[in-house]
């Protein structure tokens, strides 16, 4: 080992010096490995349990059940029939038939074809093996007892399945129409809502980037709100928008909101300032002496924007198309409150598991819903990897030039575009002062008695904010160290190759999918960490993994700009590398660490699709909340609910603004001589 | 003297003690009794047992069944109070309630009692499903009101009903398997087929149709009678129709989760729960509750309501739902698909 770390670093070997770094190396390797292993317990062995899960059948073992008949004077004559055999005889039901959920329920009756409830003849029924189970009415049997029965009860045995393993559930899912469709819905939906969105940013960033138009910090801070808020609520403004009251339901000519174009309009809103940051990164760096060449060769605007704009931001425009598809496609909360009878594969999980306790079937729909996320991701990280830096030494930064036409065109665009994110805040915002639309106009705060409310009441609101503050804390610790283990240990390739692609892996993995995974894996009684189920904890250890790509990309950003070799200094210092950590490399990242916590706490305000399956009594939580409100038809405190989360989360940037600012004038005073 | 003031001080702790120790027992309570009828539920057992704290899981019926299914191998819940029948009775048949004849069981209506003994749940109250009308936007629309289930296939009515989907919702479920029996296996699934022609969507809560009917957003909405008179008491115009040919019913029920380490105490909360005054309690809201005699009159209910309550088979019910649901989403669920 300590050749292998001596070698990659090319160091000179001094005995006392090797001997320090070893020491540092098996620390920093055993910090790795921790946080590894914790990836390795919130994320692969969750998911390994919900594949299982979804392989998991239950079957009517008709072999398992014993039946005997009596004469017409109730005398038995001993003669023993099983299930098999007589399903065999009188083919009652198919094989596939015969697979069925969790709460499967099998009649017995069509296996006697002369059976009649009023016939004086008597039946036994007996389990052959232990655990087998059938019911007679609701009493459960699952001994192997004799049952002895006259006819008129005999037709209220009901036989229950017992767990197999195979595709069945696949086979299944695949030939029921209606879950099938959702597939195509999806994708569908994902599609359009990407083109649009896609589109609208682009410009936008586009006028902000190459425009000399004014007002550009406000469009900009206006860009970004959406993200303060949870997916739901442009669904709730939908409604008070184009829904049947809707104030301005005109516009739709006579077209409903509830279905695919809401759930457009919605993911537009929702999705657009994660295209937007993305694709404005990409045009905010571009060469000038590309503009001056196309301007010298007396190119129109047109050809220079096709031939020199549109190559340089491909890459950003890639990256934001695959990350507004992957959002629409695992987005839970906003088809569920504006899609209506238009399935998609997100609220069929929700169904199959909340509806039908079918939790296979919900776990199947999640390996499906997982394939379209993690294709999408793999192709990006594939394009992205492609990327070669377009900014090199000799690049002349490009100015926007004024230009009036340019620039008043710009500023229209944008405020209609900001109108648009504006109003949707601002509907939600009437929508919640308003005591009974559309009858009762009249002003109120009736709707922020959530106490009174279905869905949970203020004190889901402060769990909330703990669960940020909580979700900020511990994740920023957590991925911050991983970053830099992975970005500034020695040798141990393999190790941190993998420890990268677990890193990556939360970004493709939905929401919902991970909630349910967490089910299946903290809630089995024989898993040792299973105490922390229900309480806050796996809340934010599910917030925490859920987020992880994002924050661990940050930090190793931010890593890289310190050079390997303080590491190698103060190794040759004789200095132990948790002082250099401490004392040199947060400093210096501390920018980077704060934008951590605020994303985090952020994102755990406004989660739903994580944690609806994770919550208790006593961990509700106000996005949670903002949809059991609206489920009820408690539409107005929903929203009031939705906009406190935003009020919150603005709260919180502003916060985290003035503490950056005051950090950074500290602490970064060496950036600027 | 001193000694007393210690002795004194000794009992004083001591009492503080056995207070904090008394008001240390939780119970976990399971519920989906509607969120504003909670408090004062927990307040008016607290009078009487001040040392028992309730923490309340409150979700809809469909939510709180799958939660307590899940939860099977490893339940959370000490006690569930306020649940369907139905629900209770796909428990019971996972062998997850211990039974438990509560003090005074023997006063209530034996329709509201399990017939196991002991009984594995005893009821609450009676929930029956209604229809509400809003009579403002159905005369914009020109609609006449509905008379029985029937009518509501009329053609007229397209686009301007609205009801739960059983697979989410108790109160859905409800609605279809009481159809199922009303009209028979056959009749019931062709009548749903009319209906289905008239629905605009399907929502995942009982109470949803009948708060969206009242706010005007769908003029019909098929639900419960006591969400019904709620949002009437609340001032939206709603008429609360019941069908003629009868109305689907469920009840609320209480039962203990077997394996709770709190069994003193959900026994306490059960008995409670069976009495008189718990029963004037249920009252406020539901027509019907289980305690004979003490139903009143409540405000804006609709008449008729008892003698039209069909005679429900729970076990049917139950013992059906998962087929039911099946046959139901095949049919329906994603149907609104143009092409289909």
């Amino acid at each position: 080992m300590s050749v292998l770390s001596s070698t990659s670093n090319k160091l000179p070997e001094g005995p006392v010096v090797k001997g320090k770094l070893s020491r540092d190396d098996i620390m920093m390797r055993g910090g790795m490995m921790v946080i590894a292993l914790y990836l390795v317990i919130t994320l692969a062995f969750p998911l390994y349990a919900m594949l299982s899960k979804s392989f998991s059948t239950y079957r009517m073992e008709l072999s398992q059940y014993e039946f005997q008949v009596s004469d017409e004077d109730g005398v038995f004559d001993g003669t023993i029939l099983t299930g098999a055999q007589l399903n065999r005889e009188t083919g009652a039901y198919e094989d596939l038939e015969l697979s069925t959920g969790s709460d499967g329920r099998l009649p017995v009756t069509k296996f006697f074809p002369d059976f009649s409830f009023r016939s004086p003849v008597m039946y036994m029924v007996r389990n052959t093996a232990a655990g087998g189970r059938f019911l007679v009415g609701s009493k459960l049997h699952n001994d192997l007892e004799w049952v002895t029965l006259d006819s008129n009860t005999f037709r209220r045995v009901q036989l229950r399945p017992v767990k197999a393993t195979g595709v069945d559930n696949f086979v299944n899912y695949f030939s029921t129409p209606a879950l099938f469709n959702s597939i195509k819905n999806s994708l569908w939906i994902a599609v359009i809502s990407t083109i649009v969105t896609v589109t609208l940013a682009f410009w936008f960033a586009y006028s902000l980037n190459r425009s000399c138009m004014r007002y550009k910090g406000v469009f900009r801070l206006i860009a970004m709100a959406p993200i303060l808020v949870p997916s739901l609520l442009p669904g709730i403004a939908l409604v008070y928008l184009f829904g049947n009251q809707g104030m301005i339901k005109e516009l739709l000519f006579g077209a409903s909101i509830y279905g695919p174009i809401g759930i457009v309009i919605g993911s537009v809103f929702f999705t657009f300032p994660h295209a937007f940051m993305i694709i404005s990164t990409a045009l905010a760096i571009s060469d000038a002496r590309l503009y001056e060449a196309a301007t010298s060769l007396r190119a129109s605007p047109w050809r220079t924007f096709w031939t020199v704009t549109i190559p340089g931001a491909r890459y950003g425009l890639i990256s934001a198309a695959f990350v507004v598809f992957n959002l629409v496609i695992t987005d839970f909360g906003l088809p569920k409150v504006i899609g209506g009878q238009f399935n998609v594969l997100a609220v069929d999980i929700y169904k199959q598991v909340i509806g039908q306790q079918n939790f296979e079937m919900g776990a199947v729909v999640s390996v499906v819903l997982v394939v379209p996320a993690i294709l999408a991701f793999g192709i990006d990280r594939l394009v992205q990897s492609k990327q070669v830096a377009l900014l090199s030494a000799r690049s002349v930064p490009y100015q926007p030039q004024p230009n009036e036409r340019v620039d008043r065109l710009s500023l229209a665009y944008c405020t209609l575009v900001a109108v648009f994110i504006v109003g949707i805040l601002a509907v939600c915002q009437f929508a919640a002062l308003i005591k009974f639309w559309p009858y009762d106009l009249s002003l109120s705060l009736n709707n922020y008695q959530f106490d009174k409310m279905d869905g949970g009441g203020w004190g889901s609101y402060y769990n909330s904010i703990k669960l940020g503050l909580l979700t900020a804390v511990a994740g920023t610790a957590i991925v911050f160290f991983g970053a830099y283990l992975v970005e500034k240990s020695n040798g141990f390739k393999l190790g941190r190759a993998l420890f990268q692609m677990f890193a990556m892996l939360p970004m493709a993995i939905p929401g919902m999918v991970l909630g349910l995974a967490y089910i299946f894996f903290f809630n089995n009684p024989s898993n040792p960490l299973n105490g922390i189920y229900g309480t806050m904890a796996i809340l934010v250890i599910c917030s925490v993994t859920h987020f992880y790509t994002v924050s661990h990309l940050t930090a190793v950003t931010a890593l890289k700009q310190m050079d390997r070799e303080f590491e190698s200094v103060s190794a040759s210092l004789k200095q132990p590398t948790m002082k250099l950590f401490t004392r040199v490399t947060v400093p210096v990242c501390l920018p980077s660490v704060l934008d951590i916590s605020i994303y985090l706490f952020v994102n755990a305000m406004t989660t739903v699709s994580a944690v609806v399956f994770l919550y208790s009594p006593k961990t509700s939580l106000a996005s949670i909340a903002v949809l059991n409100m609206d489920d009820a038809g408690d539409i107005a405190p929903a929203a009031a609910m939705g906009m406190m989360i935003f009020y919150t989360n603005a709260a919180a940037r502003i916060i985290h603004l003035l503490v950056s600012k005051g950090v950074l004038t500290r602490t970064q005073a060496w950036r600027t001589r | 003297m001193k000694l007393t003031a210690k002795n004194f001080t000794t009992f004083l702790a001591g009492a503080l003690f056995a207070t904090a120790a008394a008001a240390e027992t939780e119970l976990t309570v399971y519920t989906a009794v509607e969120a504003e009828d909670l408090a004062r539920y927990a307040e008016t057992f607290n009078a009487s047992h001040p040392d028992i704290k309730i923490n309340w899981v409150r979700d809809s019926t469909g939510i709180i069944t799958a939660k307590l299914l899940a939860e099977r191998d490893n339940p959370q819940a000490d006690v569930v109070w306020g649940l369907a029948a139905t629900s209770l009775l796909l428990l019971k048949s996972e062998g997850m309630l211990e039974g438990y004849a509560p003090t005074g069981v023997d006063k209530l209506d034996p329709k509201f009692v399990d017939n196991d003994n002991p009984p594995a749940w005893v009821g609450m109250d009676a929930w029956v499903a209604s229809v509400c009308y809003n009579t403002v936007e159905a005369e914009k629309n020109g609609l006449t009101p509905p008379t029985s289930w029937k009518d509501l296939t009329d053609p007229m009515y397209a686009g301007h009903l609205i009801m739960p989907n059983p697979n989410s919702s108790g109160t859905g479920f409800l609605d279809v398997s009481s159809w199922l029996q009303m009209f028979g296996e056959e009749g019931g699934w062709a009548y749903m087929d009319g209906l289905h022609e008239n629905i605009a969507r399907y929502t995942h809560s009982g109470s949803k149709p009948c708060k969206l009917a009242a706010a005007g957003e769908i003029p019909i909405g098929i639900s419960f009678a006591f969400r019904g008179a709620k949002s009437k008491a609340a001032g939206a115009p709603l008429e609360i129709i019941v069908p003629s040919e009868g109305v689907g019913w469920d009840m609320e029920a209480t039962a203990i989760v077997a394996g709770t380490a709190n069994l003193e105490a959900a026994q306490t909360l059960v008995d409670f729960t069976v009495t008189k005054e718990a029963n004037e309690m249920y009252n406020t809201g539901y027509a019907v509750v289980a305690y004979p005699g003490v139903a009143k009159p409540v405000e804006h209910f609709p008449e008729g309501l008892l003698d039209a309550m069909i005679d429900n088979d729970f076990e049917f019910a139950a013992n059906n739902r998962a087929a039911i649901l099946k046959e139901w989403q095949s049919r329906y669920d994603g149907k609104s698909d143009p092409k289909n």
